[in-house]
């Protein structure tokens, strides 16, 4: 057993503790850390898996903002968790139920007909030692991806303008420009000249 | 090296996993969500396993685009349920009746 297999079978493991952390967490907050160090293990994963540029991009994107965001909001909401705890026993066959099914539709996907692929492939491409992943996805990501590049640009313009008008509302009393009333004012309106005597 | 189905099955594991999550926390809209972005974890997994095996750059620029659009989904996601939270007090699932779907 190589050192990459060990370290693939340890994190892997430690991925799957963190999923079931994430669903059966009593707070949601503990919910949310468990979730983060799901990411981080994935990360390290993808990283063994040669996809480096993703896997930072995991930290960054996933760790650094989303995860911030969900942290934000669960604390910032006020959450009954008794009540939101009701019925979790009650769903919980179900719930395995489904899971179990789903893992068995895996296994026989994967097990049992085995895709064909180790025929149809090379087993790995054997990158140089001076490969960059990151160039490679960015020549791809500029030239044949270019226009989906720039439609998930668009999009995340959408998200932001979504996610600001959304939660934006105006506080009653606060103080606030009226730009078009600024613009307006005439200085006839506002300056008034007096003639006046000189002072002896 | 690492052999494709292990990461299949674990990847398999992973969105069962989350699958099962939405089961049981079915009144707690952010766990919800946090099991959505647990879902997307696997699917890509699947995609970097077969980027790897295929030895196919594609598959990580599929990668790309779906992490770009689960961030944009969280995002409006956590804004509807802040403004939720701020008209109901209450982010459980149950209570949002008033359109009697």
């Amino acid at each position: 057993m190589t050192l990459t297999e060990i370290l693939f079978y340890t994190f892997s493991a430690v991925l799957i503790v963190a999923a079931v952390g994430v669903i059966t967490a009593r707070n949601p907050v503990h919910a949310a850390l468990f979730l983060v160090l799901a990411f981080c293990n994935s990360a390290v994963l993808w990283l063994l898996m040669e996809a480096e540029f993703l896997a930072i991009v995991l930290v960054l994107v996933y760790v650094g903002a989303v995860m911030v965001l969900f942290l934000f909001v669960v604390m910032m909401l006020d959450i009954n968790i008794a009540q939101m705890r009701e019925g979790f026993t009650r769903y919980a066959p179900l719930g395995i139920i489904v899971a179990l099914l789903v893992i068995a539709e895996i296994a026989s996907v994967v097990w049992v007909k085995r895709l064909g692929l180790e025929e149809a492939a090379p087993a790995v491409f054997a990158a140089g030692p001076d490969y960059s992943n990151t160039r490679a996805l960015g020549e791809l990501l500029y030239s044949k991806y270019l226009y989906p590049f720039e439609l998930a640009a668009m999009l995340l313009l959408l998200a932001i303008v979504a996610a600001i008008t959304l939660t934006m509302r105006r506080r009653r009393g606060a103080k606030q420009q009226d730009v078009a009333a600024q613009v307006a004012v005439r200085p006839q309106d506002r300056v008034r000249l007096v003639k006046m005597q000189p002072e002896k | 090296m690492i052999p494709l189905e292990f990461v299949l099955m674990l990847a398999g594991l992973l969105f069962a996993l989350s699958v099962a999550g939405i089961f049981l926390n079915r009144k707690n809209v952010i766990l919800l969500l946090m099991c959505i972005e647990l879902m997307l974890l696997a699917v890509n997994f699947n995609f970097v396993a077969f980027a790897r095996q295929l030895g196919d750059l594609n598959g990580q620029i599929y990668v790309f685009f779906i992490m770009t659009v689960a961030a944009a989904e969280s995002a409006i996601g956590l804004a509807i349920l802040v403004v939720l939270f701020r008209e109901k007090k209450s982010i459980n699932v149950e209570e949002l009746d008033e359109m009697k779907g």
